[in-house]
């Protein structure tokens, strides 16, 4: 007996053969993203204690890359609807018609099996662990559940995003300590006002999509209150790694000037209004500005010396 | 069907063949760094291969 009956009409739709090219595949792992991740992760792995091979550290970077661009290919199978509608993402692969959603699904799951289990079979699990947690973080509980329900998306999102030095301190030392933990919370306190000032120029975007980014469910001047407060958390928690002796007075110099120049821009934010929001654009490129120097700042002032010496071992 | 009507399946365009071998070489690629990988990590732990620590 057959289960499919003779004459049957075959009414589903057979897919077009792909046309999606290697760089169609690249740009689903959000290459951007990916390099903050790699810097960050390449920071918590170079401030660590303790000793790892050239080889070992470039396996575990590879992993902590791939497996970012992983959860950004799995968040574009699923926010392909709303990439669609917004104008910074609607050129994306699958809303350009150049990738399938099923093709994004089985790269991101793909690569993000491999990413954690050769991270786990070669460098250490809890660094894996890490990883798997930090995907799902970002896949599930952000992309899924809270980017479409909360105006707090971006804040419990953004530890997505924070985690990668963790990961590189663990890849090292397979062990956890307040140091990484200190970064985590820089990159997780730095994420409010990064993206909430790119949220407020690209309002119109969000609720055209129906995203409940918090310009538009409370309001602009809430939203430059809440830039300017998390400001404030963030710019002491810049300086925490001198004042708690993991860093050196060039790092003191130097996060104390750039923190002064996000409170400026904090500031600034808070005071503008709309139609302007060029305090608000310029608070969004000074703040990839700002982490990329204390973090490097901080490999260069505290774990430069010992990765060369590692390296050189 | 073709014109001697013989069922020729889905027949790609130039672009489409383009696209799949680039596709594939990709993968290749992968699969080789991967195999390169494991050897020289394989090398760099030797025994310590199969110790796992947290």
């Amino acid at each position: 007996m057959s289960l499919i009956s003779e004459g049957a009409e075959f009414n589903g739709t057979i897919a077009e053969p792909s046309l999606a090219t290697v760089g169609d595949y690249l740009a689903l792992l959000k290459p951007r993203v990916m390099s903050l991740v790699v810097f960050t992760a390449l920071v918590g792995l170079a401030v660590a204690p303790g000793s790892i091979h050239p080889v070992t550290a470039f396996t575990a970077l590879l992993c902590i890359t791939v497996g970012a661009g992983a959860s950004g290919a799995l968040n574009m199978w699923f926010d392909a609807d709303i990439d669609r509608l917004m104008t910074r993402t609607a050129r994306r692969p699958i809303p350009g018609g150049r990738v399938q959603p099923g093709e994004a699904l089985a790269f991101g799951l793909t690569l993000s099996a491999f990413s954690v289990v050769v991270l786990g079979l070669l460098v250490n699990i809890l660094s894996a662990a890490l990883l798997a947690f930090t995907i799902f973080f970002y896949v599930v509980v952000y992309t899924m559940w809270l980017k479409r329900s909360t105006p707090q998306n971006i804040v419990i999102g953004g530890a997505a995003g924070a985690f990668p030095p963790m990961i590189g301190w663990a890849a090292v030392t397979g062990s956890m300590a307040f140091e990484p933990i200190l970064l985590f919370l820089i990159i997780f306190f730095w994420t409010p006002p990064h993206f909430w000032a790119l949220a407020i120029y690209r309002m119109e975007d969000f609720k055209r999509a129906g995203v409940p980014m918090l310009p538009v469910v409370k309001g602009e001047a809430t939203t430059r209150l809440q830039i300017l407060l998390y400001t404030l958390l963030l710019v002491p928690l810049g300086i925490a790694p001198y004042l708690l002796g993991y860093a050196g007075l060039l790092y003191a110099v130097v996060s104390v000037v750039t923190g002064l120049g996000m409170l400026i821009l904090a500031v600034q934010v808070y005071r503008e209004r709309l139609p302007s929001d060029q305090a608000c654009r310029h608070l969004f490129a000074f703040s990839i500005l700002y982490l990329f120097l204390l973090f490097a700042v901080l490999m260069v002032d505290r774990g430069w010396g010992g990765l060369i010496a590692r390296l050189a071992a | 069907m073709n014109e001697q009507g013989e069922d020729t399946g889905i027949v790609l365009t130039e672009a489409q063949k383009r696209a799949r071998r680039s596709r594939s070489i990709a993968i290749a690629v992968s699969l080789v760094a991967l195999v390169v990988l494991f050897y020289v990590m394989t090398l760099v732990k030797g025994p310590m291969m199969l110790v796992r620590p947290l």
